[in-house]
């Protein structure tokens, strides 16, 4: 239980997409979700659809793993899609009894908003399955860099997300510890209602409260013994490096970005 | 004014600031290039405050600490001196900065502004020194102990230091834990001529260096050889100080009557030099 929560929904085999650039992996993303609110044709859906499974297959990430990313999201989805079907006005009626109507241009909204949903979800999900946290915070850091002209802490942020990674693993086996010390002493975490359960976390979480506060203190001298003196002329062991593969990652989506724009001019109202 | 000195501790006191006592007061010592030196106190002695006053995590109050011939009080000396003298914590969990074991020995080098090209040779050096090869790419929440500080040594090896300051870098490990940091610190001491700065409450390992310190309620109360020091039993107790076991009996036999040579440690000693007295011609051949 450990080990996996370390890694988040990161799926570390060695492919094609895992090995792209973070950063042009973000902004491949960001463009990508341009595209998912620019298209309004099921051409335009149909494109996402097949650049989305092409993704997943050259990263070797299995298809079920993007669907758990949308499982906490499925109620969302659900409600989406019936309240477009049922409050959208519309003309060519299919559906018709008592207070309900359903309309065709109803349906095709409510599909294409919970399909855009979808997407969303589902091309973000890519990026973290594909990308380590490491790597993903590097690529975060090196983007935001230039805003440090107005002050930004790229560095600090992407510093702050590397040690609580590294923190996660040693806290949650802490948690583990005083749990089952409280728990030898007669504390019950598990049954009674929301209200006790949540009262029984009080004295996991002091605990815990205290010595994450001791370990920051610890740490931070023993970064400042070991020079640590904030972004400021500092080198870095893992240079990212912008190949070949990640100026194709760049065309294919700038294609798709410009086929789901043409397919905006020129499709439109044609079958929506 | 001797320059030979690697740290040098020139009447040095250092009071806390919402405290009424020093931690440290009017310490003075001398340690020398490619020395072992262990500084011995219980809790609460003020050791661990001398420890961070060797790599200017403090500045003394009074007096001045010279570590590599710069002066800690000079603030602009401070990352001079702490690339020159690494220091090892207690807790192995709360010195590892990166999820990665490679990417913290990086972390130092990173700090230096290091060029990547010279950091990969210097972090392998490193790792192979304190044999942590096979690890590089582990998570540190995956390693004992033992072998965390190991990590932790390598992290500061890879500054190429020229003293390392370990503040009770075994109080947390268990046995097995605890030889291999020691081992490892040892090697590099005697193999590398890397001056040690060894802060225990551990006896055995005050043993084992060149020179012991001594200090009680912020004071250096004692110098010497560990055979010198331990010698001294009665003075080490009431600085509650439990002296190795074989050097007590020794001492308490030799109070007795039984002509047993100062400076017995370790019971291989102590062995020896009983049968030297019981069966004299034994020993003889």
């Amino acid at each position: 239980m450990l080990s996996n929560i370390t890694m988040g929904q990161y799926y570390p085999v060695d492919s094609r997409v895992h090995r792209l650039d973070p950063r042009i992996k973000l902004i491949l993303t960001i463009v990508f979700i341009v595209c998912v609110f620019l298209a309004h044709s099921f051409v335009g859906y149909l494109l996402l659809t097949a650049f989305l499974i092409m993704i997943c297959r050259l990263s070797c990430v299995p298809f079920r793993f993007l669907l758990r990313g949308l499982k906490p999201l499925r109620m969302i989805i659900i409600l989406t899609f019936l309240l477009n079907l049922f409050f959208t006005p519309g003309e060519d009626v299919w559906l018709a009894f008592w207070i309900i109507r359903i309309t065709r241009e109803a349906f095709l909204q409510a599909l294409f908003y919970s399909l855009r949903l979808v997407f969303l979800v589902a091309g973000t999900s890519l990026l973290t399955l594909t990308t380590s946290p490491i790597a993903l915070s590097d690529g975060i850091e090196l983007l935001l860099s230039p805003l440090r002209r107005i002050h930004f802490p790229a560095h600090e942020l992407a510093m702050m997300m590397t040690i609580a990674l590294r923190f996660i693993p040693t806290l949650l086996e802490e948690t583990d510890k005083i749990m089952k010390a409280q728990m030898a002493r007669g504390a019950d975490f598990e049954s009674g209602n929301l209200l006790s359960r949540a009262r029984a976390m009080v004295p996991l979480l002091v605990p815990l409260f205290v010595s994450a506060f001791r370990r920051a203190g610890d740490l931070a001298l023993a970064m400042e013994s070991r020079c640590y003196h904030g972004g400021e002329g500092r080198t870095r062991l893992r240079v990212l490096k912008i190949t070949r593969n990640d100026w194709i990652a760049c065309g294919v989506l700038a294609l798709l970005l410009a086929l789901i724009i043409l397919e905006g001019i020129f499709l439109k109202g044609v079958l929506f | 004014m001797q320059t030979d000195a690697q740290v040098r501790l020139e009447d040095v006191s250092f009071t806390y600031e919402e405290a009424s006592s020093p931690a440290v007061s009017h310490a003075t010592a001398l340690i020398r290039p490619g020395e072992f030196v262990a500084v011995l106190g219980h809790n609460g002695s003020g050791k661990s405050t001398l420890a961070k006053l060797m790599n200017a995590l403090y500045t003394p109050t009074e007096g001045n600490v010279v570590v590599c011939g710069y002066d800690t009080a000079d603030e602009k000396l401070v990352w001079e001196i702490r690339r020159r003298a690494g220091m090892i914590f207690q807790n192995p969990d709360n010195q590892i900065v990166a999820t990665v074991v490679r990417e913290d020995v990086a972390f130092g080098l990173e700090n230096l502004g290091v060029p990547t090209e010279e950091m990969i040779p210097r972090i392998d050096k490193a790792l192979d020194a304190v044999r942590m090869t096979k690890y590089a790419d582990s998570a540190p929440h995956t390693l004992s102990g033992g072998q965390k500080q190991r990590v932790a040594i390598a992290g500061i090896l890879a500054m190429e230091p020229s003293v390392i300051i370990a503040d009770e870098a075994t109080a947390m490990l268990d046995p097995s834990g605890r030889l291999e940091v020691l081992d490892t610190i040892r090697m590099l001491n005697r193999a590398k001529g890397i001056t040690v700065v060894w802060i225990t409450h551990f006896m055995e390992e005050a043993a084992l260096a060149d020179r012991i310190l001594v200090i009680t309620d912020g004071e250096i109360k004692a110098e010497g050889t560990p055979a010198e020091i331990f010698d001294r039993v009665e003075e080490m107790q009431q600085m509650h100080l439990d002296v190795p076991p074989m050097t007590a009996l020794a001492d308490v036999l030799r109070k007795e009557g039984m002509p047993l040579r100062r400076g017995i440690l370790t019971v291989e000693d102590f062995v020896q030099e009983v049968e030297k007295v019981l069966c004299p011609s034994k020993s003889a051949t």
